[in-house]
């Protein structure tokens, strides 16, 4: 059968010739390899000192962004919940009361939202699935490490940016939409 | 026996151990500098600038760890195995000529500790108590996966012996002595003998990466099949003694290796600039330090290149190929000899 | 140099006491080994170093290793060791009375002889044995080899599987199964 990728080899047992037998040509073309590698440039990063730079569609801790008056712009739909399939996402709804249109954008909102950093896999679906562009996997931030597992599991303070970044820019940094990886079609909008 | 001849030689045999040792214990460190070159990776770099002082941590690491004797091991033999490889390793240097000779005071001081008349076959008988070492270690042990590397090393080390010392014979056979000390002085004055013996060269090579145990040949201590071969429950000390007793003998190989082949401490040509006699000995012995060095490069350029053999064709390259290659060899220099050399 | 001697001399007896004395097998080989290195080391006080390096390669360097391999592969010790009946440790006693004696008987006359103590330093070069050997020697030497072939070759036949004959050797695939079978 004609192979579809053009590179299958059929396996013939030949004779070797005396040239592969005796070996030492191979040898010797396999030390001429490993020499030239000797003396290339090398690979390693010198971690502690030297940081590799993430990739600009990397996905890192989630951040549950405010909007520009410093609202939460999280209304607690569960579409996240829902669409997590590690399960690691949890939230508890409450109605937004008089007075605190300040803190909470919509009139819903998360009153406990917590995501278990041991059960995420960081696939990016709860950011693609948020109507609210309320949840975002930063590009620059790993879970640290932890002695507890209790410890992984992440509620909103530790999860809520901290001041109002506009969307596009996230915890601590770069400008997100500057990303152009855009892994499932949607593409990153500003909210004006 | 003259008192400064005893000095001499006292000065000279614990000059000669801390540099081999030395030697041996830099060999770790650029052994795995060098795996990192060959692999695109750096190697260690974190002990002082560049990973310099990282034998001394691993010293410092394997002497800090807890000394194991296994329960049903034999703690005298268990003990003994290691001590007598490091021992063995380190008895050649006696007689391997590291310079010509200096004149101090008048006085010629030559650089070898003892220019034994039979050189050749005292490395020789050296080599093959080495394995004594892995096998009482293996034994002692007390593991199956130690006796069956204890076994492997047996084995190989004997196969291998035989072409090593039948290439040997050809060499002997043209240089008419078995002084090291005098084969590296014909050496001087005429070709290096691996001009005039390119096979038996090759296949000293090839036997000496099989006695001191290294890829391609590493068969007594392959991990993949056999844990860690003789030195599977061994810990601390005694491990370091085992990798310390291999690490010797690539050095003492590739010093026995440069002396009988490459010209020991002859610099070609050195002879036509008429230079003070200390001088010449001191650039011959630098020159050997060279020749060696580079062979311990190459006994490393060669482990991360070429994989491990298996074991029946290990035996079959052994019995099969270099035994009956050193016998033609043999006839070829007798040939050779009669033609050219009345 | 008589010091030497005695050392030497002390300490071969007593390892080759310790080959018959000790119970482990392996220990038994490892203490033969050391008896070799004194012999070795007689040789050096009577200017034989050819000698007794060829001793050291021979016999410890190739002959004990295959021993001590042996030993090794077969797992000797104490337990396993079969009890011999009471008759055969009594003549093992006598016989070995009877050579102890006879030694004895031999070596009483030497002690007149005069002792050759490394009295000529050029006798034990490798130049002068090869001379006396292939000069004065040559018939017992070619004969030593051809003895040498011929225990190769028994020990080739021996190790060589032996080829059933006969009607049966036929049916070669039967007995390669069988064969199989059994391993």
């Amino acid at each position: 059968m004609e192979s579809l990728s053009g590179r299958s080899k059929q396996v013939v047992n030949k004779e070797l010739t005396f040239k592969e037998r005796i070996y030492l040509p191979a040898i010797l073309g396999g030390m001429w390899i490993t020499l030239k590698h000797f003396f290339m440039k090398k690979t390693t990063i010198k971690y502690p000192e030297v940081k590799r730079e993430f990739a600009e569609s990397y996905r890192g801790l989630h951040v549950l962004k405010k909007d520009e008056n410093g609202a939460e712009r999280c209304t607690a739909c569960g579409l996240c919940a829902l669409t997590c399939p590690a399960e690691a996402i949890t939230m508890t709804a409450a109605e937004r009361k008089n007075g605190e249109e300040g803190l909470f954008r919509e009139e819903k909102y998360a009153a406990v939202y917590e995501i278990n950093m041991l059960r995420c896999i960081f696939c990016g679906l709860c950011e693609e699935a948020c109507p609210k562009e309320a949840i975002f996997l930063t590009n620059e931030e790993l879970t640290p490490a932890n002695y507890d597992r209790g410890d992984f599991i992440y509620g909103k303070d530790k999860l809520v940016e901290p001041q109002h970044h506009p969307i596009g820019k996230i915890r601590g940094g770069g400008p997100l939409n500057q990303r152009n990886y855009h892994p499932y079609g949607k593409g990153l909008v500003t909210l004006s | 026996m003259d008192f400064t001849f005893l000095i001499d030689k006292t000065i000279l045999v614990a000059i000669i151990f801390a540099i081999s040792l030395g030697i041996a214990a830099y060999s770790t460190y650029f052994e795995r500098k060098f795996a990192g070159f060959f692999q695109d990776r750096i190697g260690p770099d974190r002990a002082g600038p560049f990973g310099i002082l990282q034998p001394i941590a691993d010293g410092v690491k394997l002497v800090m760890k807890e000394e194991i004797i296994p329960a049903g091991a034999n703690p005298f033999l268990f003990i003994a195995g290691p001590s007598l490889s490091m021992l063995t390793a380190c008895m050649t240097t006696a007689v391997l000529p590291w310079g010509s000779y200096l004149e101090i005071g008048g006085r010629k001081i030559p650089l070898q500790v003892a220019d034994v008349n039979i050189g050749i076959l005292y490395v020789f008988g050296v080599v093959s108590l080495g394995v004594y070492g892995l096998m009482i270690g293996g034994w002692a042990s007390n593991n199956k996966f130690s006796l069956l590397g204890a076994i492997r090393a047996a084995s190989q080390n004997i196969s291998y012996e035989i072409a090593m010392g039948l290439s040997i014979i050809a060499l002997v056979m043209m240089s008419g002595t078995l002084s090291i000390g005098t084969i590296v002085e014909q050496q001087q004055n005429s070709y290096w003998y691996v001009v005039l013996q390119p096979l038996g060269f090759l296949i000293f090579l090839i036997c000496s990466f099989a006695e001191t145990n290294r890829t391609p040949f590493d068969l007594p201590e392959c991990e993949a099949e056999l844990v860690g071969g003789y030195h599977t429950e061994y810990s601390s000390m005694k491990l370091g003694f085992y990798l310390f007793a291999e690490y010797t003998n690539m050095f003492v190989s590739s010093a026995v290796m440069s002396a009988l082949y490459f010209g020991g401490y002859s610099v070609p040509f050195i002879s036509a600039l008429h230079l003070d006699q200390n001088l010449v000995a001191i650039i011959g012995t630098l020159a050997f330090f060279g020749k060696i060095l580079f062979f311990i490069f190459f006994f490393m350029w060669v482990r991360w290149t070429i994989p491990r053999f298996r074991y029946d064709q290990l035996m079959k390259l052994g019995w099969q190929i270099l035994i009956p290659l050193s016998i033609i060899n043999i006839v070829l220099t007798g040939i050779f000899i009669l033609v050219f050399d009345k | 140099m008589k010091e030497f001697f005695y050392f030497l001399s002390f300490l071969a007896v007593l390892t080759s006491l310790m080959v018959v004395v000790a119970k482990n097998p392996v220990h038994s080989v490892l203490y033969l080994i050391m008896t070799f290195f004194a012999i070795a080391g007689h040789y050096i006080l009577l200017n034989a170093q050819f000698l007794a390096v060829v001793h050291i390669i021979v016999y410890a360097g190739a002959i004990m290793v295959l021993f001590l391999f042996v030993i090794m592969f077969l797992n000797l010790n104490a337990e396993t060791e079969p009890q011999k009946p009471l008759i055969l440790k009594v003549a093992a006693g006598v016989a070995a009375g009877l050579l102890f004696l006879t030694l004895v008987a031999a070596f009483k006359g030497a002690e007149n002889q005069v002792a050759v103590t490394g009295g000529d330093s050029q006798i034990g070069l490798i130049k002068n044995l090869g001379k006396v050997l292939f000069n004065d020697f040559l018939l017992p030497f070619e004969i030593t080899s051809l003895l040498f072939l011929s225990a190769m070759i028994g020990a080739v036949m021996l190790a060589k599987k032996d080829t059933p004959e006969g009607p049966k050797s036929k049916d070669l695939k039967k007995e390669m199964l069988l064969e199989k079978e059994i391993i």
